[in-house]
């Protein structure tokens, strides 16, 4: 308990110099703690933008599919095969697609868009597409118009109520020709998704492909999503080697990627942070140990076991350490809350950059509480190495030499 | 008498492979329980490192020390350190109070060190603060003190755990005149009454003139061992200007 005491109290000896330590500790933990949660904040919406409102997690196809994305390469849809894959562990819901491409058409203009054949009570289910419309309304089973990511409107000078014609290959090389009147206009996070997709009933797009009963896809919806893998592999377990089950990392091992190299930047920022606080710290140290050399040499002569005063200084530092801190963790909270719910938005020139490359241009944070929680721990064991320091100094002490003025 | 300190031909010589400055040479020390001592000699007459050395904070070269029997030059530094805690007192020129604790955490920290029952520990606080003259300032900082009370806080600290003796270097160099003689009364009446020994290395003839052994060192060499010496005669001054 005296430990703690002299501990505590030693650490007011110097206020200024106390403060301006735990200053330092303070702003590079807000710092750390924006940066990482920005980061995070950003994949999180990146991930939900394209995984959540588009692909799924997990997708199930005929073999072969991923590498030759045609509609012969389609299967069964089997009401016994659905219900096997919802009897595994993890699996939340299931909905069939059948998607292809097609050339839609207004008066003057064409463009290419990906066509999606949906259940919708189903789809919403899993991809909460309902909320992504922003005009007109949410297909309905037996509909028979489509919906249309307003980047495609807008290309094609179509609104809600105008009629599309979508022309295109069938199944087994069979024409595929329709035209649908646009009954939902959508908003996606992701500008592709927002130039690209068209949805309409499974049943429609069936009939637009010749493709009776088939299916390209099952989206599969997950209780937990951090059992990624391991509820795909039961699945692949499960189903055999006539369908191929794949996660979305390894749908779009391009996001990955990006993720990965983003994340291996903000290393080198954290780093540079770290280093602030490491030389803030260190600074500290040095000084206490240089103007309290003559008190060392005296409790080590007056009896106190180096141990002793090794553990003093150990405590001291991890006070200034904790409370810096502490105090910059409790203060990031309400910075970090604030952006997950006003995310910083960018406008104009900037944002169409940030869309031009498949992202939204919306920066949210996230307030997973590991970031905050990984940011103390990462502090406070760069207090205790850099504690090292002291204790050293105090191994070699010698009371005649430290008492020498 | 029970022997304290039996000190046989301590020798220190520092930098012995550069420029050798024989700190102290073939010194022969006997130390009796309850003797009030003071090493006396001019600056780098060895007196601070004979201290040191019977203080167990530097070993001799040669010879060996033993304190109530135990040879302290054959300790290793943590048992070194253990046995000073529980046998010696220290009182520094320069007081060396922990300037963050009060004048009572001062004194109860050695005990602290020791282990001792927090009863223990505040009836020895207390008696000692009542020893000292203090008892009104134990909750007081150091810094809020004067240099006398200072001292005199160190001197309680001395002896708290009850040690065997306390060394003093130099206690009354840095007090002036009316601090230092009060310094001194408590020393010299606690030396009688309850038997504590005390070794000062000391300039000051105020303390020279209370101690009832002087001990003087020249050039490392215990140069005369004797009762009281009266400070104003030729012999002190001689050794002085030496």
């Amino acid at each position: 308990m005296w430990l703690l005491k002299l501990s505590w109290k030693n650490m007011w000896r110097n206020r200024n110099r106390t403060a301006i330590t735990m200053t330092a500790v303070f702003f590079s933990v807000i710092l750390s703690i924006l940066t990482n949660s920005l980061q995070e904040g950003v994949f999180d919406n990146l991930i939900k933008n394209v995984v959540s409102f588009y692909s799924g997690y997990i997708q199930i196809h005929k073999t072969g599919y991923w590498d030759e994305q045609i509609l012969d390469n389609t299967f069964e849809n089997s009401q016994e095969l659905q219900d096997q894959i919802l009897q595994l562990e993890n699996i939340d819901a299931v909905t069939p697609r059948l998607e292809s491409f097609a050339l839609a058409s207004s008066d003057t203009l064409t463009k290419g868009c990906m066509v999606i054949g949906i259940l919708p009570g189903k789809e919403d289910a899993i991809t909460q597409l309902k909320n992504k419309v922003t005009e007109g309304n949410y297909l309905s089973d037996g509909d028979l118009g489509i919906m249309m990511g307003e980047g495609l409107a807008r290309r094609l000078k179509l609104e809600l109520k105008d009629s599309v014609v979508l022309i295109g290959q069938g199944y087994h090389g069979a024409m595929a020709v329709g035209k649908y009147p646009i009954t939902g206009i959508l908003s996606f996070g992701q500008p592709e998704m927002n130039d690209q997709s068209l949805y309409m009933t499974l049943a429609n797009a069936q009939v637009l492909y010749s493709a009776e009963n088939r299916l390209t896809s099952y989206v599969i919806g997950l209780e937990n999503t951090n059992d990624l893998d391991p509820t795909a592999e039961n699945i692949r377990s499960s189903l055999g080697d006539g369908y191929e089950t794949m996660t979305w990392e390894e749908m779009m091992p391009e996001v990955v990627q990006h993720i990965r190299t983003d994340k291996g930047s903000m290393v080198i920022i954290q780093l540079v942070l770290y280093m602030l606080i490491a030389f803030g710290i260190f600074g500290t140290l040095l000084m206490m140990m240089v103007e309290r050399k003559y008190e060392m040499g005296m409790l080590v002569a007056i009896g106190m076991k180096k141990f002793k005063l090794m553990q003093v200084m150990m405590l001291e530092s991890l006070f200034t350490v904790l409370s810096g801190c502490i105090l910059g963790i409790l203060a990031s909270i309400p910075i970090v809350v604030y952006l997950y719910k006003y995310p910083i938005r960018f406008k104009g020139q900037l944002a169409e950059v940030y869309e031009e490359f498949g992202f939204e241009a919306i920066f949210p944070t996230s307030t997973n509480p590991e970031i905050f929680l990984n940011q103390g721990i990462l502090v406070l064991i760069l207090g205790l190495i850099l504690s090292l320091y002291p204790i050293v100094k105090i191994a070699r002490i010698n009371p005649v030499n430290a008492m020498k003025k | 008498m029970k022997t304290v300190i039996d000190a046989h031909n301590i020798s220190k010589t520092f930098n012995p492979e550069t420029i050798p400055i024989h700190a102290v040479r073939d010194v022969h020390l006997h130390l009796e329980r309850g003797e009030f001592t003071a090493l006396v000699g001019p600056s780098g007459s060895g007196k601070t490192t004979l201290l040191n050395m019977l203080g167990g904070l530097d070993k001799p070269d040669k010879g060996n020390i033993l304190i109530n029997g135990v040879d302290i030059t054959s300790l290793t530094p943590n048992a070194l350190i253990d046995f000073r805690l529980k046998n010696i007192g220290f009182v520094f020129q320069s007081f060396n109070l922990i300037p963050v604790f009060t004048a009572r955490e001062n004194v109860e920290l050695i005990m602290q060190l020791q282990h001792r029952s927090k009863s223990e520990i505040e009836e020895r606080v207390r008696t000692l603060f009542q020893e000292i003259g203090l008892e009104d300032k134990m909750d007081t900082r150091p810094a809020q003190l004067s240099g006398g009370q200072q001292q005199r806080v160190a001197v309680a600290r001395a002896l708290a755990s009850k040690p065997q003796f306390i060394l003093a270097d130099e206690p009354t160099a840095n007090l002036d005149s009316k601090s230092a003689t009060k310094l001194l009364d408590i020393m010299a009446k606690l030396n009688e009454e309850e038997n504590i020994t005390f070794i000062f290395s000391t300039h000051d003839p105020r303390v020279i003139k209370r101690a009832r052994r002087v001990i003087t060192l020249v050039d490392g060499q215990v140069h005369s061992d004797t009762g009281p010496i009266d400070t104003s005669s030729d012999h002190f001054n001689t050794i002085e200007k030496e």
